[in-house]
């Protein structure tokens, strides 16, 4: 599997996000500008503040060159994991449905949050342990997530709730403890917390890397994926 | 003023949509009665965008599509008619 990370101006987790998909496959950057996804099979749009969240978070990098090629790559059914702000700048783009607002507290929180699997049949989770916690981080001020009732009621019933706070640990408010978000097709999949951050124990957790392993076994066709 | 190349100018008002909550409002709304402003309620907090446009129909589908999120926010445009700047008597 070759994993390719976009960089925007100001994003800040590529590196990170880099090294999470070298631990399972090979993985290099995507600049911005660039016209094509140079033959990646899986895209991560990192966390950060592209083009410093001018307007609103998100909302300028959906116009990124290189975004164009990932919506297509994300059309024809190619893997995306946009994380953070990447998560901000697929909603942005149309690529998932609903939005992320101001933190309900308005403070900017970083912390470690227990998430738990709403759904483990998607490329993304597919090597996580159905009903686990993953003890991950989250560092954002904007991460309430919403979405209007009858969308939340569709994604639900869809299973596109990929990730959810667990029980008291919702950071931001997000409506219905909503962590991550998939696309109908289950191809790509935004989430606030940072898997990319926990991959090792020295900072304290690896339970992001069953994210990374699910995606090398979806490219790698060891697992099936519905 | 007219916009230069005969357009208008144009603000554009945006606003957290009805029923969203919005903490910025919240937060003004707390602080008022604080420096003894009594008796404000319903303070939302949004955002003014100003912008010289040659082509005034452009600018809906420019709300729709970059200077508003229609899905949290709702956004109103305003333009100066270009009859204001300072021209040829009636």
């Amino acid at each position: 599997m070759k994993v390719g990370v976009v960089r925007f101006p100001g994003s800040c987790d590529e590196l990170d996000a880099l090294r999470a998909a070298s631990l399972v496959g090979d993985a290099v950057l995507l600049w911005h500008a660039d016209p094509d996804l140079r033959g990646v099979d899986a895209v991560v749009v990192p966390g950060g503040f592209s083009y410093g969240d001018y307007l609103r978070a998100g909302a300028i990098a959906r116009f990124a060159p290189v975004m164009e090629p990932v919506a297509r790559f994300a059309r024809e059914g190619g893997p995306v994991l946009g994380i953070c702000n990447g998560f901000q700048v697929l909603c942005e783009a149309g690529l998932l449905p609903g939005a992320l607002l101001a933190n309900r507290h308005l403070r900017f929180r970083c912390r470690q949050v227990a998430c738990v699997v709403g759904n483990p049949d998607t490329p993304f989770t597919r090597a996580c342990t159905p009903g686990r916690s993953l003890s991950v981080p989250v560092k954002h001020t904007t991460g309430r997530y919403h979405a209007p009732g009858s969308v939340l009621d569709e994604i639900e019933a869809q299973g596109q709730v990929v990730l959810r706070y667990a029980e008291g640990a919702n950071p931001n408010g997000s409506v219905r403890d909503i962590a991550g978000v998939c696309n109908a097709d289950r191809n790509v999949l935004g989430l606030m917390p940072h898997p990319e951050h926990a991959v090792d124990p020295l900072t304290g957790s690896r339970d992001g890397l069953c994210i990374f392993e699910s995606m090398r076994a979806h490219v790698d066709g060891t697992l099936a994926v519905a | 003023m007219a916009a230069p190349g005969g357009g208008v100018k144009a603000r554009v008002l945006v606003r957290p949509k009805e029923g969203i909550l919005d903490p910025q409002g919240k937060a003004v709304e707390r602080a008022l009665p604080a420096l003894g402003f009594d008796g404000v309620a319903n303070v939302r907090v949004g955002r003014l965008i100003e912008l010289d446009v040659e082509d005034p129909r452009q600018l809906a589908p420019m709300c729709e599509q970059l200077l508003a999120n229609p899905l949290i926010e709702d956004y109103e445009v305003v333009t100066e008619p270009a009859a204001e700047a300072p021209g040829p008597a009636a």
